[in-house]
Formats: C-alpha cells, structure tokens, sequence
C-alpha cells in the first residue's frame, strides 16, 4: 500500500524499530495523491455541481432576465408562499419592506432590508427555489427573478435587467450593516460563588402560558399558536 | 423489509395490549399464556413481550412471581433491528407546530430529560432539515473535491470508507436552541427550550486527509461545503479550521448515519454552530474568498440592537442546563435528590459547573462525571437536601477558556431580544412547593 521513502531509510540507523514504523507512513500521507483512491473529476463534472455564486460574480452563467419576466414567473412560482408582492403568507417569509426596522422592537428582515449581497439571491433561489420543486427554473427565469425580488424592494428600476455583469454591481441598502468577525465572548460573567445579589426577582414564567406541546403521548399537533 | 416488519410487530403489539387491557387479570394471564403457547412465531412472540409488564405490574410484585418469570420470553431476532421496549414510547423527538411554517424545514427536539450519561441514542438525535430529509442510495452518492486544488476528485462512500479513519465525540447544537425565549419565558419544558442539542460518536475521515490528497493551492483560504437535498445547503467554512478537527462522517455512534443525520455523509464541524455540519454532503471547494451563502448572510446571523448584524458567529459558547429535575422531571419527595445536567462549550472542554438552588445568591460546584472531553456534552450533577419550600435551582458552566457562562440579563443587555441566536444563557427552573418544575426568567 504504501512505499518507504529517503528521509525514513536515513533515520533508519540511529531510530529504535518503533518510531521506524510510523515515520514513513505519516510522510508520505502529506503528498497529494498518495491514497490515489476514486476518479479524477473532469471539467464537465464540475461544471454540472459547482453552482455556488459569489459576491463578485464569480459562478454566474450565461443568461439574463428582465424585472417584467420576473414578474411571471414569481407569480407562478413563488407567490403562494411569498404572497404577489413579496409580503409573505403565513410562515413563509417575507421578502421585500421592512425598511429602517432593524432597529425597532420587532424588525423584518427582508431582501431590501437585511440581505448584504445581491449574488446569494441569485444563488439561493437557483439552489433552493421553488421551496417545493428545487432547480427546477432556468437560468433565465433565475436571473428575472432575481430582478423582480430586487424591484420589489425599489434597489433596481422597472427596466433592470439581470445578467452577470450588471448583477454584481447591485449595492444592496444593508450592505454595510455587517461586521464579520466575531466579537465574541462579549459577557464576563463573575464566577462569584457566595452572597452574589442581594435579591432574586422572578420576572417571567412559562406557568399557565399554553404555548408548550405535550411531552408525553403521540406527537402532539394541537397546539398552533 | 426489515421496517414494515418491526411495524407490524409494533401494531401487533398494541392491539395486543388493548386486547389483553379489556380482561380482568386472571384472564389476562390466561390471555398471554395461550398466545405464547399456541401461536407462536415471532409477531406473536414479540408482540407479549411487550405487553406482558405493563398489563400485570400492579400484580407482580413480592411475593406475586411474575409470569415472564414462569414463561419463555420471543426469540432471539425476532426484532433483527432492536427497537426499544413499548414502555419506552414517550422518549421521542418532538416538535413545536407553531414554530415553522411546515415540517419540511423544521426543527425536532431531543427528549433530553429522559437521556442517560452523555451519548444521545441515534433515533433521538435532534432534527433540523432545511429542505426535508432526502432519501439517498450510498451506491448513488458522489462526494466531489475541487476548486483551488491540484487534483479535483470524485469519491464514493467505499472510497471514503477505505481513507483512514478516526473516531471523536462530539455535540452538535443548532445556534437557535432556546431562541424562543428571549423576550420571556414561554414553553414550559427541558425538551423544547435545549433540545437542539444532541451528542454522538462520529467516525469518518479527517477532513485534512482529504484535502492533503487534493492538494490545496497556496491561494486556498476557504472552503464551501454543501449538500445534495433539496436546499443544497451550504455554508463557507475557513481553511484553518477545515484542517483541524473537521470531520467527514459517515459513522454515528457505531452504525452508518441515520437519514436524519446526513446518510451516507455528513460535515462534522466540532464546537461549531450545527448548520455548518452540513448534512447529505455532496461537494466541497477550496476557494479563496467566502462565499457569502444564503445561510450565512440572511440566516445565522446575529441581529444587535443597533441595527447592525454579527456574522461568520460559528462557536458555540458553553452552556450548561440542569436535566433533573426540569418541568417534565418534578421532585418526588422532600429529602436527598440529585441534581443532574448537561453542560458543554464550543470552546473546548468543560472546566466546572456551579449550581445554585437561591437563583443565583450562592453556588456550590458540581461534581463531573467523566468521561470529560472537548466539544461534547460533559454530565454533571450534585447531591441537594429539598426541604420542600420553592427553590430556584441554576447551573453555570466554566469552559476551559475560562468562560463563565452569562446570565440571561447579561446576554440581553449585549444582545437585545432580537439576535434569534446564541441565547446560551443560566436556565432558572422554580420548583413549587409540591415538587413540580416551572421554567422562569429572573429580571
């Protein structure tokens, strides 16, 4: 399975057998190619899986689509979840307004208000999109799409059309509104152990709210808000 | 095959139980007896196995000799693939209808108040799929390797499996565990405020092995990983610690992985936020740049009250969680009880855990029960004296950072209410005065 290189034979007089026999392994399993296991990937292949789109453009194809298009096929596609104009229906989420809410007590995070990155909502609804039948539009009705979320949310005009040169340009109004390296930890909490407050006030219970399904019995479904 | 038969099995079991529930229990002996006896066969067989304890217990004790004591028991397969004992049925995930829009993307919740020691079995392994849970045949499931790499490649399962392979213990935590629960105390319940949160054995193959066999250009800086479901869900994860201890598994707990959990392979990130295990794994790149995925940028990130939002937030920080006793748990009895819990940290190994049964005035620390490892869920548990007057029982993890996990005033006054994730702060349980067990906030 493996071959014995140089560097080990040389080591070979002055080392007990023991280090002998792991030495070698180890050195050559930091070669690239060494297990030689499964097939090489072609460039066909990759092509067909690699579907991932960045910020800059990089994974964009070929194709365009105007907000008008996008307008059909969100209403065929999309709008029974999202509701015609982006609101939302139910539990699905919304995806346009919400402007300036990031702040206030219960914010809407949409595509206009929170998303940073115009290339994750072409990625997301061509990986994802339709919820029930993922990858299932065309690339063209992808772009439209994109187009028409983003007009929604007044980032492009009516006449916008999506492509991949004119997709990453888009500045998307929250883009700035991320830090992305983690702060954390941000709380130091004391390890005090004795006489650490002097009083404990109760201010929230889950007492009496009905909101908990049962945890005995089969599944419990009744409870739905 | 094997499955529709345990069905049957199970079926046949509670029709037995109602059957034999009917029957005075002279008769209900009579009832059993005759079904080992003239039946047979394994249906039959496994089927009074179950029902034999629950319909006769109240009978059976000293000096009754039960009857499984006088009886032969159903054979050996007769369930191929063991299943628990019917009597067990309640320790199952459950989930929170009101919480998502459907169960297709949703949430389960690990019934952690009924789990022994530190493993969680894999039927009750919490549940977060995006997009549900696909249906993979291994014989059909490619893993591919490629972008910044000298020798893009495309592996089978039986490729993978022939790499070397290790072994670690690890927890996996969904960042949104307890999210609930920032603005008050809503759902009474140990399962549904920590039950995304689950520990296993995983085995598979170094993720380094990998990549060291590809051979990853000096320009290579990140990775992408992403699965084959229906959300082909993604997440970009930095090269250094795509090197260190990141496994890709194919191995839960001595058995290939559930479906749940990622079958044939699944991303273990250890300490990392659970949706960068990515499950069903189908691809990684090396690039050199994140990719800003959906679920990086709209989702899984922190919102503060400025407005302003934290991302690429991938530890989980230590948490602790007292399991025993908790709402479905309530004290028994005034007198000596154990207190027992969960405690673990994203950060490396569980240093202490203090409890406290004042709400937080004074603490004593718990003992560890060992094994303790970094990364994976570390028991502990202290003896306590109830005198039957309410108590406010707490417990506070110390990571070997030296992190002191925060109080819930603490996290919020950094956080506000609206950062969904990372709620990872000290759970109050408020024990009554006639031992049940209410979830609270202290203001």
């Amino acid at each position: 399975m493996f071959s014995f290189h140089k560097t080990p034979r040389l080591l070979a007089s002055t080392c007990c057998g023991v280090i002998l026999a792991s030495v070698p392994i180890l050195g050559a399993a930091e070669q690239t190619g060494y297990y030689g296991y499964g097939e090489p990937a072609t460039d066909e292949q990759i092509a067909a899986w690699d579907i991932d789109v960045r910020p800059d453009g990089m994974g964009l194809p070929e194709g365009s689509g105007s907000v008008d298009e996008g307008m059909a096929v969100f209403e065929t596609h999309c709008a029974s979840c999202h509701g015609a104009f982006g609101e939302g229906m139910g539990r699905y989420p919304k995806l346009a307004g919400g402007d300036g809410s990031l702040t206030e007590d219960r914010p809407e995070k949409t595509v206009g208000s929170y998303w940073p990155y115009a290339s994750t909502l072409w990625d997301y609804i061509h990986r994802a999109m339709p919820f029930f039948a993922p990858q299932s539009l065309t690339d063209d009705q992808v772009y439209a799409v994109t187009a028409y979320v983003l007009n929604l949310n007044y980032i492009v005009e009516a006449d916008f059309v999506a492509n991949k040169e004119t997709l990453p340009q888009v500045e998307m109004p929250n883009h700035d509104g991320f830090i992305w390296e983690d702060p954390r930890p941000v709380v130091n909490n004391e390890r005090c152990m004795e006489n650490c407050k002097e009083e404990v006030t109760v201010s929230e219970s889950a007492a009496g709210k009905n909101l908990t399904p049962s945890t005995t019995g089969p599944l419990d479904e009744g409870i739905t808000e | 095959m094997l499955g529709k038969l345990r069905r049957l099995n199970q079926d046949a079991s509670k029709i037995a139980l109602e059957e034999s529930e009917r029957l005075p229990s002279e008769e209900r002996r009579r009832f059993l007896r005759s079904g080992l006896f003239t039946a047979g066969g394994a249906m039959v067989g496994g089927a009074l196995a179950g029902i034999a304890p629950k319909a006769l217990a109240s009978t059976q004790f000293p000096p009754e000799i039960p009857p499984w004591t006088r009886t032969l028991g159903p054979g050996v397969v007769t369930d191929p693939y063991g299943v628990p004992s019917p009597f067990e049925k309640d320790v199952i995930r459950r989930n929170v209808p009101w919480l998502t829009a459907d169960k297709v993307s949703s949430i389960s919740f690990t019934p952690l108040q009924h789990l022994k020691g530190i493993i969680t079995p894999n039927g009750l392994f919490f549940e977060r799929h995006h997009a549900g849970r696909p249906e993979i045949d291994p014989q059909q499931h490619r893993l591919m390797i490629h972008g910044l790499v000298d020798r893009p490649i495309i592996l089978s399962m039986e490729d993978l499996q022939r790499f070397p392979s290790v072994s670690q213990i690890n927890f996996i935590e969904c960042p949104a565990n307890g999210g609930m629960e920032w603005r008050g105390a809503q759902l009474n319940s140990l399962q549904f405020l920590h039950g995304m949160v689950s520990c296993a054995e995983w085995t598979g193959v170094r993720l380094s092995t990998l990549l060291q066999e590809v051979g990853i250009k000096p320009e290579g800086k990140w990775l992408l990983a992403e699965g084959a479901d229906g959300a082909a869900m993604t997440r970009s994860i930095p090269l250094e610690k795509a090197l260190d201890d990141v496994i890709v598994a194919y191995a839960q707990n001595g058995e290939a992985l559930r479906r749940e959990q990622g079958y044939p392979i699944r991303l273990v990130v250890p300490g990392w936020e659970g949706n960068t295990h990515v499950k069903w794994l189908r691809r990684l790149e090396v690039g050199d740049k994140p990719w800003m995925q959906r679920e990086e940028t709209s989702k899984y990130t922190d919102l503060m009250p400025d407005g302003t939002a934290h991302g690429f937030t991938w530890v989980m920080e230590a948490k602790s969680v007292i399991t025993s006793p908790c709402p479905e748990m309530p004290l028994k009895s005034k007198g000596v009880c154990q207190i027992e819990g969960l405690a673990w940290s994203g950060r490396g190994k569980v240093k202490a855990v203090d409890v406290s049964v004042d709400g937080g005035q004074n603490w004593q620390q718990a003992q560890l029960r060992e094994p303790v490892m970094s990364k994976s869920l570390t028991r502990f548990s202290l003896e306590w004296k109830w005198d039957g007057n309410p108590a406010l029982l707490q417990s506070r993890v110390i990571d070997e950072t030296g992190y002191v996990q925060p109080t819930l005033a603490q996290l919020k006054q950094a956080r506000g209410t609206n950062s969904i994730y990372h709620k990872n702060a000290i759970q109050t349980w408020k024990v009554n005065g006639d031992g049940s067990v209410v979830n609270v906030q202290l203001s």
